[in-house]
C-alpha cells in the first residue's frame, strides 16, 4: 500500500473488501427462504409485455452451498495472504518472498553444476562437452531473439559466427560484451562531412573501399573528407575494435550497405546498444555462454 | 411517430447492421488467424500486419456486433417491457449513427496504426470523446423510457441492461481519462502499474458488464419468450444480480498476476473472482430452467437451441474463468493461447450465440413476418457455429496447455528445455485447427446475412402497436402482488 501514505486508505479498501464479501452473504441468508411440502410455486403475480412472467422458485440448494463455499474460501484466503489493506496475512506470504525461495532453492540445485565454471579459463570450457551443451541452451534461450539461432545476427544485430568482430574476438572481450552489454556509438557526421553534398561523396568513397558499385568522381571526392572519419575507423577504414568502430573494407555491413544505407549513417549517426547481463545472467552462465560463443569460430586448435 | 407505436425503426437498424458488422469482424479475425499459422498473409502491408489488425477485430467483434446487438435488443426490450415508446424523440437515431460514426472512425484509424495501447480502448481520444457522447444519450433514452413505464414493475431484463449502460459510461470515462498531444495521440492520465490497474479494472469490467450484464438483459426477455414459459425465479434474479454487481467490479487485478501490481490487489482480484463463480451460475440456472416443463422444444425449435447452448457455453466459462484466477493456475495459463480459447468461449459461445438466437427473433417481427425466410438456414447456422467454436476453443485448450508446460520445462542443468520458438512451432497445428473452426463460424454469419436478406425482402418495415398493460401490472398495482 504505498502508494497510499494516509493509514485510512488500507481500512478503506479493507472495508469495502469485507462489505462486498458480507452483502453476498446477506443476500443469500434475506433469499433464502424453503418451499413448504407440497405447495405449488406460483409466479410473483407481475406481467409485462403479454406473456412475460416470473416464477418464484427458491433457490436451488445445490447453488446456495456452492456460494456459501466460495464465500467462506475468500474469507478465509484474506485471513491468511495479503488482501486486507496493510494486513499481511496469517502466512506471512508474500510474493517477494516466494520469488526469492525459488531463487534460493533452484540456486541449491543447479548451483553445483554452475559452480566449477567459475574458475576455469573460458578456452577450457570451450573444450568441456556438457558446458558446450549447456552454452547452446542458454544462447538459445538469452541470445537467439536478436543474434538468431545460428548467432549469424541479422540488420543491426551482429553475426557471431563469422570472424568479424566490432569489440574483438578474444574470450575476454566477448566475456566483456556479455556482462558489461556495449554501446556502438556513431555522432551524425552530416555537417562534418559538409553537408548532404559530402554525405554522398564520403558513402561513395566507403563503398569504393570494400569494391563496391561506386560512383569514382565522387568517392575520390570523399576520400579528403573521410579524415573526418578515420579518428574512430582509422586511417585505412580497417576499424578500431577498442571503440566498437567497424571494419568498412570487409562487405560485412551491420546497418546495411547499400548507397542509401550508408549515407543515412554517415548523416544521422547512431547508438546500437546491447545490454549489460552481467546483473541478469552472474558471471558462471555468462563465462558458459562466452565459451559457446568463441567456440563458434576459434580456430580449430584453440577449440580442440 | 406517436406514442400509441413501439420505435421499430431505430431496432431495426441496429439488428441489420450487427449482422453486417459480426461479418466483417469475424472475417478480420479469420484473417489474423490465418496469419498466424502463415505470417505471410500480411503481404508486407502495414495496414494489413497482426498488430493492427487484431484491436480492429476485437473492436469489430466486441462493440460493432456486440454493441449494435445490445442497443437493438435492449431498444426493443425496454419499450416492450415498459410498454412505451422509446424515450428522447430524436436521441435514439442519433445513437444510432453516432455508434455507427465510432465504428467507422475505429475501422479507419486501426489499420493507420493509431492505437492508444489500451487494451479494448484503443481508440484516440476524439473517438473517446464521441463514445461517451454516444453512450450517455443512450443512457438517457433507455433509463428515461423507463421512467415512462406503463407497467409498475421494473422487469429483470432492464436490470441489467441498465447496469450494464451505467457501468459502462463510468468505465469508459474514469479509463480513457488522457492528455492530448495533438489530433491523434494521448498519454493515458495515470502511470506506471496504477494505469495498468485501471485499464485492468476496465477491461475486465467491459467483460463483467459488457459482455455479461448486457447479454444477460437479452437472455431475460428472448429466452422466457421464445420458450413461452415463465422465467425460473425471481428470488434467483435478485441474488445473482446484486452479486455479479458487488462482485465483478473487484475481479480487474486477476489480469495481471504475478506482476508489480501489489499482493493485497493480486489477493482480491483472485478472491472475487472465484465468488463470482456462483453469481455467473445463477444465470446460466435462470435461463436454462424457464425451459423446465418445455424441454421438448429443444427438439425442433433451432433459435431456442442457439440461445440455451449460448449458456451453456457461458456457463463454462464462468467456470474457467475463476479456475484460470487462481494465482497457480494463472501461473501456468497466463499469456498462453489458453486465454484465447478462454476468450472465445465467452465471445463466440455466450455472446454470440445468444445475439444470433434473439436476432432469429427479432428480425420477423420487426419486418412483419412470423418467422425467418429460412428456418432450415437457422439450423445449419446453428450446427455450423456450434461445431466451429468447439474447433476453436478445444485447439486452443490444448495449445494453451502444451505452452505453459513447454516454457516451465528445465533441465537438470536448470536450462530451459524449450526456446520460445519451438513452443511456436509445436502450436502450428493447432493454429490451422483454429483457423478452420473461426472459418465455420464466420461461414455461418453468411448463412445468416441471406437468411435476413431473404426475410427483409418477403416481408416489410413495420411498427409495433403497444398493448393495454395486463390486469394488476399497471402503475396503480399494488408494491407486492
Amino acid at each position: 500500500m504505498s502508494d497510499f501514505v494516509d493509514g485510512f486508505w488500507s481500512l478503506y479498501v479493507a472495508g469495502i473488501t469485507l462489505v462486498s464479501i458480507v452483502a453476498c452473504a446477506l443476500l443469500l441468508t434475506m433469499q433464502h427462504k424453503k418451499r413448504p411440502a407440497g405447495e405449488a410455486v406460483g409466479t410473483t403475480g407481475h406481467q409485462w409485455d403479454e406473456d412475460l412472467a416470473e416464477y418464484n422458485n427458491p433457490l436451488p440448494k445445490w447453488w446456495m452451498w456452492l456460494f456459501w463455499i466460495t464465500i467462506v474460501f475468500g474469507l478465509l484466503y484474506l485471513v491468511l495472504y495479503p488482501g486486507m489493506g496493510t494486513f499481511k496475512g496469517v502466512l506471512g506470504w508474500s510474493s517477494v518472498g516466494q520469488y526469492q525461495a525459488e531463487q534460493a532453492s533452484a540456486d541449491t540445485t543447479y548451483g553445483p553444476v554452475f559452480r566449477k565454471y567459475a574458475s576455469m579459463d573460458i578456452e577450457a570450457i570451450a573444450r568441456d562437452p556438457q558446458a558446450k551443451v549447456m552454452g547452446e541452451r542458454m544462447f538459445l534461450t538469452y541470445c537467439s531473439q536478436c543474434h538468431q539461432s545460428d548467432a549469424r545476427g541479422a540488420t543491426h544485430f551482429p553475426n557471431l559466427a563469422d570472424n568479424d568482430w566490432l569489440w574483438g574476438g578474444d574470450p575476454q572481450a566477448i566475456l566483456a560484451t556479455i556482462m558489461q552489454g556495449r554501446n556502438g556509438l556513431m555522432p551524425p557526421m552530416g555537417a562534418a562531412v559538409g553537408g548532404p553534398e559530402g554525405v554522398k561523396e564520403v558513402a561513395n568513397y566507403v563503398l569504393s573501399l570494400s569494391g563496391a558499385t561506386h560512383d569514382a568522381k565522387l568517392a575520390a571526392a570523399g576520400k579528403a573528407k573521410f579524415a573526418a572519419c578515420a579518428a574512430c575507423h582509422g586511417p585505412e577504414a580497417k576499424g578500431n575494435t577498442a571503440l566498437g568502430a567497424p571494419n568498412l573494407t570487409d562487405k560485412i555491413w551491420l546497418h546495411g550497405g547499400s548507397l542509401a544505407a550508408i549515407s543515412e549513417q554517415i548523416d544521422k549517426g547512431r547508438s546500437n546498444l546491447m545490454p549489460a547481463h552481467k546483473d541478469f545472467l552472474g558471471p558462471e552462465r555468462s563465462r558458459i555462454i562466452a565459451a559457446y560463443v568463441w567456440g563458434l569460430t576459434a580456430p580449430p586448435a584453440a577449440a580442440k | 411517430m406517436n406514442d400509441t407505436q413501439y420505435n421499430y425503426k431505430v431496432v431495426r437498424q441496429f439488428a441489420v447492421m450487427t449482422v453486417v458488422w459480426g461479418i466483417v469482424g469475424m472475417l478480420v479475425g479469420v484473417l489474423i488467424a490465418a496469419q498466424l499459422a502463415w505470417p505471410a498473409l500480411n503481404f508486407d502491408i502495414p495496414w494489413l500486419t497482426y498488430g493492427r489488425l487484431r484491436p480492429l477485430h476485437t473492436n469489430a467483434v466486441i462493440f460493432a456486433f456486440g454493441g449494435s446487438a445490445l442497443f437493438a435488443t435492449s431498444y426493443y426490450a425496454v419499450q416492450r417491457t415498459s410498454h412505451a415508446r422509446l424515450f428522447g424523440g430524436p436521441l435514439a437515431a442519433f445513437t444510432f449513427w453516432g455508434w455507427q460514426a465510432v465504428i467507422l472512425l475505429a475501422a479507419v484509424t486501426l489499420p493507420l496504426g493509431y492505437n492508444t495501447s489500451k487494451e479494448y480502448a484503443e481508440l484516440e481520444w476524439p473517438i473517446d470523446i464521441l463514445i461517451a457522447v454516444v453512450w450517455v444519450s443512450y443512457a438517457i433514452v433507455f433509463f428515461g423510457t423507463i421512467a415512462k413505464r406503463k407497467v409498475k414493475h421494473i422487469y429483470v431484463a432492464n436490470w441489467f441492461f441498465g447496469a450494464y449502460i451505467l457501468t459502462i459510461a463510468i468505465l469508459h470515462i474514469i479509463n480513457s481519462a488522457e492528455v492530448p498531444a495533438g489530433m491523434l495521440k494521448s498519454y493515458s492520465a495515470y502511470a506506471g502499474v496504477q494505469d495498468a490497474m485501471v485499464q485492468w479494472w476496465y477491461g475486465h469490467n467491459a467483460v463483467g458488464f459488457f459482455l455479461t450484464a448486457g447479454f444477460l438483459g437479452m437472455m431475460y426477455y428472448f429466452i422466457p419468450k421464445q420458450a413461452g414459459r415463465p422465467v425460473y425465479s425471481y428470488r434467483l434474479s435478485i441474488v445473482h444480480f446484486w452479486a455479479l454487481i458487488f462482485t465483478y467490479m473487484w475481479a480487474g487485478p486477476h489480469h495481471l498476476h504475478y506482476t508489480a501490481l501489489p499482493d493485497w490487489a493480486q489477493s482480491i482480484g483472485m478472491v472475487f473472482s472465484l465468488i463470482l463463480l456462483a453469481p455467473s451460475w445463477g444465470g446460466m440456472i435462470n435461463g436454462i430452467m424457464t425451459l423446465s416443463g418445455a424441454w421438448h422444444k429443444l427438439r425442433t425449435d433451432p433459435i431456442l437451441k442457439f440461445l440455451i447452448v449460448s449458456l451453456s457455453f457461458y456457463g463454462m466459462s464462468t467456470f474457467e474463468g475463476p479456475m484460470m484466477s487462481i494465482k497457480t493456475v494463472n501461473a501456468l495459463s497466463h499469456y498462453t493461447d489458453w486465454t484465447i480459447g478462454h476468450v472465445h468461449s465467452g465471445a463466440l459461445g455466450w455472446v454470440a450465440m445468444i445475439s444470433i438466437g434473439s436476432l432469429y427473433y427479432l428480425l420477423p417481427r420487426l419486418f412483419g413476418r412470423t418467422e425467418m425466410y429460412s428456418v432450415k438456414a437457422i439450423t445449419l447456422h446453428f450446427w455450423i457455429t456450434t461445431i466451429g467454436i468447439v474447433l476453436y476453443i478445444a485447439s486452443m485448450w490444448i495449445a494453451g496447455v502444451m505452452q505453459g508446460l513447454m516454457w516451465r520445462a528445465v533441465n537438470e542443468d536448470g536450462t530451459l528445455t524449450y526456446t520460445f520458438v519451438e513452443s511456436v512451432k509445436a502450436t502450428y497445428p493447432y493454429y490451422v485447427i483454429r483457423l478452420a473452426g473461426g472459418a465455420l463460424v464466420f461461414s455461418g454469419m453468411l448463412v445468416m446475412a441471406w437468411n435476413m436478406v431473404k426475410t427483409i425482402t418477403a416481408g416489410k418495415s413495420v411498427e409495433g402497436e403497444i398493448p393495454p398493460v395486463a390486469a394488476g401490472s399497471g402503475l396503480d398495482a399494488p408494491a407486492h402482488a
